[in-house]
């Protein structure tokens, strides 16, 4: 047995960052693409990962959670005609992968038959960021240290504050993705993530505060990112929590502050705008490129160059170098996000949008680093400009329903907008709206533009991390979630 | 999936590991082994095949009151000693916590169930693509302005072994399937969705017909739905949404969380926490549960647990080690994770009541029956208790279902809606989730819409 993979086990968590294609033969990457195309499919693939994490998690004052993990393996996808046959494995031996690839090629066999060499093009070798400090190089006790630094400094904002939980966590991803077309690329994806949660205790009840930190680089974040900062962040959320009403309900103006609602866009029209989803005829916005979807203060963009951002990618998971994709330009729908399926289903390019949670799973059609481009009002104008409404100063999570164009998403910190100002606090909800009406609905848009934090985005049970951003705005009516009249 | 068990060499595995444990050190070792199928139809083809085998190994490690874990997603040989070793060194790094321990054996016997069904093992792939497109088919019969989004089938078969050096050693092999359909409805330039699925012990069980029908009812019956208006209403939660409800309720009555002071029940145990008609009871020993099971994610016996009797709160769900700090004793609700378990209820059911959905609405002059939520992970705050989530459904006037409503939400307190709850339906339906689907009548909800 020919191991394809040159370095055993023996390097297991002493890391360096080499690009994975030293350590794997081609010739065997080519035998295994021509047996995954033997039963006449059109078309082979491998995708090889190497990924190994770290994380320490404190909770209730004690690092309780120091963890390493490792998970290596290869996806092999065969497509035949419309079929796509995906098979993965562990085994990266020449025989394991053989074997995967014979079983993806017989998940997707359409008769037929033949033999096929595959000739590569230039290997593309396009590492997302330049790492300065790879986090395995830096001891582990630095990064628990971290931990032990924010929890003092959430809790010493406020005796209020009764519990704090607080994660860290690092992951170093090599990916190598060859195809029977010649594509032969790599990319090693660094990503170091910090979180908190702190927990405030009050006469009525208890509230919570959610900060995060998550860049595609290494451990050097922490040069630029006091985490004591951050961890008085996520307390005084919590603190001013305490005096928070229940929130409206109902239709209101809503005023977003700049770097907390990318994800109203990511929701409101990033999935409806993905080919897989379009294709299908799942999507509010098929058909309509060309036409104002929404109000032309509005230019979307996705970008998965944005070095060091969480979304940002040097290669997507088929191999193909990311790209800045403008989505929506002065309002006007101007493009899809395309994965190699549905590109080649359109006899056009893709988009560096293809993407894959693991080796373990099928590429689809993801968003990267997902922002709306800055307008010119000041953001205190916007303010000032809105008689009464809600102020959302952070938002959580969100879900559409891309079929219909509704979508929701949390708000986390939010206030009352009363006479042009920001008043009380309120308590947590939804808001809820229909894409196409809020994207014209979108009527100030300020000049202050800023990322947000770190996200996860879910879809068909696969995550990948993900960005966004906008500058601080003003939809003239969203429905508010919450239980006051 | 192999019908041929390998749980022995994975057993081998993990008492090999933990045999090397140091003086005062416990070790734990999880071994599993994974298969996986899924199939997805579209028009007619088969869109995707997919056929996955994983692998893993997890060690967790005590020593001196420090708990380190590392996990490796391999059976290499070359794996087993370096993860041992890594998670010996992050033990290092933790804190010293006087409650850090291993399960003990507490004697409570494993419920015997049939966790693994050789007829699915022995399934044809073939076959499987035949009833996935079958579905499709039967789904696309009912009515001219439904179309597939894809009809799906999923099976997933695992093994694993545990051992540790507190002498507890456990193996076994599960598996499960079900099958679904995502729809969409057009009508007037209108898109609504919907869905349907089955489950079984192995596919011949599944009644697709049943699923096709959900599918095409809940995309269709949602066409020409309005943004209603905000006020206070009685709500009917699907059984669907029931089983959204009840997972959170479920997370709130964690003993870690309730040490941590991070639950809105700690210091309540034999108050009303709830409606007198709320039983809740978490019992993966329930065969007829998606997730039912044998084991906890120590290697203790699964149990049932009633959690809420007739409203009043009887229990917090516990690990071994959030036990140890509540000086009570596990009640076999671990859960595993890459790192140290966490606590969670493994399969949650609810006393049932005696009414039909329909019979439930008819006791109801001026409601809504929300047949979808969007968002409850966003709108849900488990420590505060505001409740708010995106919705959609039906308005249900005079006794009877009315117009469909979408684009609302829905908001309370947790809290709140457990006393406001009125009636639990009888109508059980078994869903692929870890809390059971009835229909479940709550009062006094904001609808927030125009």
């Amino acid at each position: 047995m020919h191991g394809a993979v040159a370095n055993g086990f023996s390097r297991l968590f002493g890391m360096t960052m080499t690009d994975l294609s030293h350590e794997i033969d081609a010739s065997i990457l080519a035998r295994v693409l021509a047996a995954g195309r033997a039963t006449g499919a059109d078309f082979s693939e491998i995708y090889i990962e190497d990924k190994r994490s770290t994380s320490a998690g404190l909770d209730d004052g004690k690092v309780e959670q120091v963890t390493s993990g490792r998970d290596r393996g290869a996806g092999i996808r065969v497509i035949a005609g419309d079929t796509t046959g995906f098979a993965h494995t562990a085994d990266l031996s020449e025989s394991g992968l053989l074997a995967a690839a014979g079983a993806a090629a017989a998940a997707a066999a359409q008769g037929g038959g033949g033999v096929y060499t595959v000739a590569f093009g230039p290997m593309v070798r396009q590492s997302v960021n330049s790492v300065r400090v790879v986090p395995s190089s830096v001891a582990k006790s630095r990064k628990v240290e971290l931990l032990m630094q924010a929890n003092d400094a959430a809790r010493s904002i406020d005796g209020a504050i009764v519990q704090v939980s607080v994660g860290y966590a690092d992951s170093m991803k090599r990916i190598l993705v060859a195809n029977s077309d010649g594509v032969f690329a790599t990319d090693e994806q660094v990503r170091t993530i910090f979180r908190i949660n702190a927990v405030a205790n009050g006469d009525s009840g208890m509230q919570t505060g959610y900060e995060s930190l998550g860049h595609t680089m290494g451990f050097e974040m922490f040069d630029d990112n006091d985490v004591a900062e951050l961890a008085a962040r996520a307390a005084r959320q919590a603190i001013v929590k305490l005096r928070a009403r229940p929130a409206p309900s109902g239709a209101v103006p809503v005023v977003i502050k700049c770097g907390s609602g990318g994800v109203l866009f990511h929701e409101a029209c990033g999935h409806g705008l993905e080919a897989d989803l379009v294709a299908k005829g799942a999507s509010v916005y098929k058909d309509r490129r060309g036409e104002l979807v929404a109000s032309p203060l509005v230019t979307l963009i996705d970008d998965g160059t944005m070095t060091a951002e969480w979304g940002a990618i040097g290669i997507d998971d088929e191999g193909h170098v990311s790209k800045r994709n403008v989505l929506i330009e002065n309002g006007v729908l101007t493009e899809y996000m395309w994965d190699y399926i549905r590109a080649r289903n359109e006899s056009r390019p893709q988009t560096g949008n293809g993407r894959r949670q693991s080796y373990s799973h099928l590429p689809m059609v993801r968003m990267t680093n997902t922002f709306v481009l800055n307008g010119t009002q000041d953001p205190e104008d916007i303010i000032k400009n809105t008689p009464s409404g809600v102020y959302v100063a952070k938002l959580g999570g969100g879900s559409v329903e891309t079929a219909t164009g509704d979508f929701v998403f949390g708000m986390t910190e939010a206030y009352l907008i009363e006479n042009g100002e920001i008043t009380e606090p309120l308590r947590e909800g939804n808001l809820i709206g229909n894409g196409p009406q809020v994207l014209k609905d979108i009527d100030l848009l300020g000049n202050d533009f800023a990322m947000g934090g770190p996200g996860t985005c879910g879809k068909d049970g696969q995550g990948v991390p993900v960005g966004d951003g906008q500058p601080t705005l003003r939809v003239k009516s969203l429905t508010i979630g919450g239980t006051a009249a | 999936m192999s019908a041929v068990s390998t749980t022995g060499e994975l057993q081998a595995i993990a008492d090999r590991i933990v045999a090397q444990a140091k003086k005062g050190e416990q070790i734990e070792a999880f071994v599993s082994r994974a298969h996986e199928t899924e199939v997805r139809v579209y028009e007619g083809d088969v869109e995707h095949f997919v056929s996955a085998q994983s692998q893993g190994i997890n060690v967790r490690v005590i020593s001196n009151g420090r708990t380190g874990t590392s996990y490796a997603g391999t059976l290499d040989e070359s794996a087993f000693a370096e993860v041992l070793a890594e998670a010996r060194e992050n033990a290092e790094l933790g804190s010293v916590d006087e409650w850090a321990g291993l399960a003990e054996p507490d004697g409570v016997a494993v419920v015997e169930q049939e966790l693994w069904n050789e007829k699915l093992a022995a399934y044809p792939t073939a076959r499987k693509i035949e009833l996935t497109k079958e579905l499709e088919r039967l789904t696309l019969g009912i009515d001219s302005r439904v179309r597939i989004d894809s009809a799906d089938y999923s099976d997933a078969s695992v093994e694993s072994a545990f051992a540790t050096t507190k002498g507890i050693r456990v193996s076994g092999r599960e598996n499960g399937c079900y099958t679904s359909v995502s729809t969409l409805a057009d009508d007037n330039g209108e898109t609504q969705t919907g869905w349907g699925f089955a489950v079984g012990k192995y596919p011949d069980e599944f009644d697709l017909t049943k699923a096709a029908r959900d599918g095409v009812d809940r995309a269709t019956r949602l066409l020409g739905a309005v943004k209603p208006a905000t006020k206070r209403t009685t709500v009917v939660l699907d059984p669907f949404v029931t089983a959204s409800f009840l997972s959170i309720i479920g997370s709130t009555l964690n003993g870690e969380a309730v040490s941590k002071g991070r639950s809105i029940f700690a210091n309540r145990l034999g108050e009303a926490v709830a409606s007198p008609v709320f039983t809740l009871i978490d019992d993966p020993t329930d065969s007829r549960a998606y997730s039912a099971t044998d084991i906890d994610g120590e290697g203790l016996a699964a149990r049932r647990n009633v959690l809420m009797r007739d409203g009043v709160l009887q229990m917090f769900i516990h690990s071994s080690y959030s036990a140890r700090r509540a000086q009570t004793a596990s009640t076999g609700n671990a859960i595993r994770s890459n790192g140290t378990p966490g606590v969670g209820c493994l399969a949650l059911q609810v006393g049932l009541g005696t009414k039909s959905q329909q019979e439930l609405i008819a006791d109801i002059d001026d409601g809504v029956l929300i047949q979808s939520v969007l968002g409850i992970h966003s709108g849900v705050n488990a420590i505060s208790g505001d409740f708010s989530t995106g919705a959609s459904g039906l308005m249900i006037r005079n006794g009877v279902t009315a117009e469909p409503v979408r684009e609302f939400t829905i908001a309370s307190t947790l809290q709140r809606m457990l006393l406001d709850i009125v009636a639990v339906g009888a109508d059980i339906d078994w869903l692929p989730m870890s809390a059971v689907g009835v229909s479940l009548v709550i009062n006094d909800i904001t609808m927030s819409g125009v």
